[in-house]
């Protein structure tokens, strides 16, 4: 979901880039009161795992592909300031030397796929969480629900941006985005659940830590 | 499993991840797909600049190879840059609070 340059107008990219660079501020700032010791290589290896995880397409209808986000597995695991840090990292690197995204899109990026997708994921993942339980299995659950929302959610921004920079028009982009995003989302909610119950099973603690 | 070891584990799943690469689906992704189909993929504009470009490792004839050396990078350098980032955060609020 990576926007290239030449899809927004200045209007669309200076509003996400302001925004994206408050987010991030913030997203500092909140780490710097709030980050432990065991946080440290935990945000290391998700954005290791983000990256090569977003490299390996899988196939969805129709021709088309679709790779993981991964901002759901660090707002569930971490928290939503740390899926903005985490995500940020991971589109900057992917921006400025894999060049994918584009450079003045990359604000609008953080946000679809960092600010939306991880506040998102932790706020669904929180309020199906106080429904379903506090089992493992309903952790699962939650996670799946949350990670396969969030993706929806960024494609939905992501289409309200192109449709604002007068791209193509809402009501053509929006369906298109959504309906083979809800796709993809399957993908994303299967993989976040998959590393969540791993977690669970060899490093119960690192589900314990504060969220950030 | 000691908790030193766990991240190495995790760190070495991620250059397995990495490595099977090669075997991703080259379909166009979501966007991409979507501005085919709606004819907007014609204003996607080229990048100023290429440094691991289409993550394929310049200067490698075979692609698998390159695509994966390009995996190994952006692997090793975002765990490099996350944790450095993450220690650099943390160690700002140690400073003044031990003054």
């Amino acid at each position: 979901m990576h926007i290239p340059d030449g899809f927004l107008n200045t209007a669309t990219v200076v509003a996400t880039g302001v925004v994206s660079v408050g987010g991030v501020a913030n997203a500092v700032r909140i780490a710097n009161k709030k980050l432990g010791e065991k946080h440290i290589p935990m945000m290391g290896i998700l954005a290791a795992f983000i990256f090569a995880a977003q490299m390996l397409n899988f196939p969805v209808a129709g021709g088309t592909s679709g790779h993981v986000i991964g901002a759901a597995l660090v707002a569930i695991l971490l928290g939503p300031w740390a899926a903005v840090i985490i995500m940020s990292v991971v589109l900057f690197a992917q921006c400025l030397i894999f060049q994918d995204g584009g450079l003045l899109a990359l604000g609008a990026n953080i946000f679809n796929m960092g600010i939306v997708a991880g506040f998102g994921a932790y706020y669904i993942y929180r309020i199906m969480g106080s429904l379903l339980g506090d089992s493992s299995r309903s952790k699962l659950v939650a996670g799946f629900i949350a990670a396969w929302a969030s993706v929806l959610l960024a494609s939905i921004a992501c289409a309200i941006e192109l449709a604002i920079s007068g791209t193509s028009p809402l009501l053509v982009v929006l369906p298109a985005m959504a309906g083979v995003h809800a796709l993809i989302g399957i993908g994303e909610g299967l993989v976040t659940v998959a590393v969540v119950s791993v977690v669970l099973s060899t490093r119960a603690d690192l589900l314990k830590l504060n969220r950030i | 499993m000691s908790n030193k070891k766990w991240w190495l584990v995790a760190l070495v799943f991620c250059l397995v991840l990495a490595t099977i690469s090669p075997l991703a689906s080259s379909s166009p992704d979501g966007l991409e797909k979507v501005a085919e189909d709606k004819g907007f993929i014609g204003f996607a504009g080229e990048s100023p600049f290429e440094i691991v470009a289409d993550y394929a490792f310049p200067g490698i004839e075979n692609e698998a190879v390159a695509t994966i050396l390009a995996g190994w990078l952006g692997t090793l350098l975002l765990f490099t840059i996350t944790y450095g980032l993450a220690r650099l955060i943390k160690s700002r609020r140690e400073g003044v609070a031990t003054r």
